[in-house]
């Protein structure tokens, strides 16, 4: 079986960030960089079901500059058999479009029977880049999927609705999958399996080689929101900070009566 | 100009966040049309045309032949904007849709500029504006973001459509969410555990609160993701809806799907290390602080 994941490299959502000089993404410089939440459930599902069925590979492909392969190595130290890095050092300039297409090209030849992507990223959060892989690719998807199981050759999934629901859907492989958070438990990678990683082939060539397309849409301008909010905002010692506190409960609310 | 808006129809009923559009299309000043997989016995209270395919037939989720139904409808009416919901069923089609319109695609749209549609980035701390290079786009919703500002009225004139496109995949009903377990929405204070907690044994200090004010404790979704929590203590779009009189959110960041279980509370305080964190923008107050020294302090001068 041959499994495909793909991941996203974004900052920690508790960075300060500051936005890039043309205004239109955040500036990268002083950032903590991980891996997408999203994408860690689909990078342990498509371990789990490499572990269930036994002869399967499973490549692990991340679009973005060169810092991303640190990211891609978890993804190896993890279980992914094989990295695939499209270099691209303004991935946020390709529209969501332009990186499903990319991928699409990437797997168009190669025959993956299952493939994984996250809900949503981080950052960007278009939602749309698994689904568009999918029906480029002119395969079944799943979207928000919250439960995943594989047998004879068939994938039935819970997807998660709004208020908690689940809608049970299946279809026939290949398929795309895109994972909501709670999929899983996520794994973290071990020393020994960290340093095996180091050895697994990790290929990188630019995206310039896979773009065909040309993207529908292009960022005008990124910014703060105006705080709308002027909600109280306090700063100091804890014992201080409780005293204001219980002060503000009395005279704003009822509950302390 | 004109707008597509695709309703939306569970379990034998319509949703309401389907008047959302209409809310939408009308602040735009944009003549609309409706689309619906879903039945003659729960129509829109919408004035215009409904075009209408059976849920009956075609199954409440079925992409690849809902898909095949809108782009029918889409080819017939024209629109320059085609509009959904920004929830499970509008992210899952919405992208099919723009992709087989070759059409720009703007995702969990909080207003429209000038025009142009803005969406959150990197968790609702940035703005983003997008601007089409095509003649049709596509959009998505962000929950709540639009609302009509009376009751919606009209009926509409419906309009039967069909197809014989092939299913990709089946759906084999529902699962209801998991009953049984505390009852928040009737709670006056809700002392809520986020991922800020850091460790499951930090849940106590969170409980020692809740206790202290007479409250429930609450999470958010990574806690019960984690299992530190019971799923029916989480808050939020896929757990609970509250509404208390106070509302404490600890170490939670403010994400949309959160504040979307927790915006009615009358009075909100949060915990939060990050002076930035969005959770701010709805909390009457923010304590900038570690929730591990501020929580038991609060609880000990409470309790004293
Ligand atoms: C379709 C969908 C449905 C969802 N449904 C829900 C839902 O129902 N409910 C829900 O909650 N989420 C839901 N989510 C997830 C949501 O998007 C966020 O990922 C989630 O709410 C984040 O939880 P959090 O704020 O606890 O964690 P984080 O976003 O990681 O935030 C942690 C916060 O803790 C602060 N912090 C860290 N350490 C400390 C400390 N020592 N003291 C004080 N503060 C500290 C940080 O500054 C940060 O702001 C959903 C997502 C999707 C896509
Ligand atoms: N630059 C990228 N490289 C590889 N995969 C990506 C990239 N961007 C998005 N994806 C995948 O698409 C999913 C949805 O992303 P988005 O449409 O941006 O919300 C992510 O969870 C990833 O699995």
């Amino acid at each position: 079986m041959k499994i495909l994941v793909c991941i996203k490299q974004v900052p920690d959502m508790e960075s300060k960030f500051k936005i890039a000089g043309d205004a239109t993404w955040y500036d990268s410089g002083d950032l903590a960089w991980r891996m997408n939440e999203y994408d860690e459930y689909a990078v342990e599902q498509a371990v789990q079901l490499k572990s269930q069925v036994g002869d399967a590979d499973l490549t692990v492909l991340c679009i973005g500059p060169q810092r991303v392969q640190e990211t891609m190595k978890k993804a190896l130290a993890m279980g992914c058999d094989r990295g695939v890095h499209i270099a691209d050092d303004e991935p946020f300039k390709k529209d969501p479009f332009e990186i499903a297409s990319i991928i699409a090209e990437f797997a168009t030849d190669k025959k993956f029977d299952m493939i994984f992507t996250g809900m949503q990223s981080q950052d960007r959060g278009s939602a749309q880049v698994g689904i568009l892989v999918a029906e480029l690719l002119n395969i079944p998807s799943i979207s928000t999927v919250v439960d995943f199981a594989f047998a004879d050759g068939k994938v039935s999934a819970k997807r998660e609705l709004e208020g908690g629901i689940k809608a049970l859907v299946s279809c026939a492989t290949p398929a795309l999958v895109t994972c909501q958070l709670g999929m899983n438990t996520p794994r973290y990678p071990t020393l020994p399996n960290i340093m095996k990683a180091k050895r697994k082939e990790l290929l990188s060539f630019p995206a310039a080689d896979l773009l065909k397309v040309e993207g529908k849409q292009e960022t005008a301008k990124v910014y703060f929101p105006e705080k709308k909010g002027g909600g109280l905002v306090l700063e100091g010692a804890a014992g201080d900070l409780a005293d204001q506190l219980i002060q503000i409960l009395k005279e704003k609310t009822a509950v302390l009566a | 100009m004109k707008a597509l808006l695709v309703a939306e129809y569970r379990d034998g009923q319509l949703l309401a966040s389907s008047y959302e559009l209409v809310a939408f299309a009308q602040e735009l000043g944009a003549d609309s049309a409706m689309f619906l997989v879903g039945s003659d016995s729960a129509l829109p209270q919408y004035d215009g045309t409904l075009h209408l395919a059976d849920s009956g037939k075609y199954s409440e989720f079925n992409p690849a032949v809902h898909k095949q139904l809108l782009l029918d409808v889409i080819a017939k009416e024209q629109p320059e904007m085609v509009v959904f919901s920004h929830s499970s069923y509008g992210w899952d089609l919405a992208p099919r849709i723009s992709l087989a319109l070759g059409a720009a695609h703007a995702s969990e749209v909080v207003e429209i500029v000038d025009g142009v549609p803005v969406v959150p980035v990197c968790n609702a701390k940035l703005r983003r504006q997008i601007s089409a290079k095509t003649d049709q786009i596509v959009v998505t919703l962000q929950s709540g973001a639009f609302g009509l500002s009376s009751d919606p009225v009209g009926t509409p004139t419906v309009e039967k459509i069909d197809t014989d496109t092939a299913a990709q995949v089946e759906f084999g009903g529902y699962e209801e969410a998991e009953a049984g377990g505390v009852d928040l929405s009737k709670a006056e204070v809700i002392v809520s555990a986020g991922r800020g907690i850091g460790k499951p044994e930090n849940l106590t200090i969170i409980e020692d609160l809740a206790r202290a004010l007479k409250g429930e404790y609450g999470a958010s979704r990574p806690v019960v993701d984690s299992e530190w929590v019971d799923h029916s203590r989480q808050v939020g779009s896929t757990g609970q809806t509250v509404s208390p009189k106070l509302y404490v959110a600890c170490g939670i960041s403010g994400a949309i799907q959160h504040l979307a279980g927790m915006k009615k509370s009358e009075y909100v305080i949060a915990i939060n290390t990050d002076k930035d964190a969005p959770i701010g923008e709805v909390a009457d107050v923010l304590v900038v602080a570690d929730l591990k020294e501020f929580v038991p302090a609060l609880t000990a001068k409470l309790t004293a």
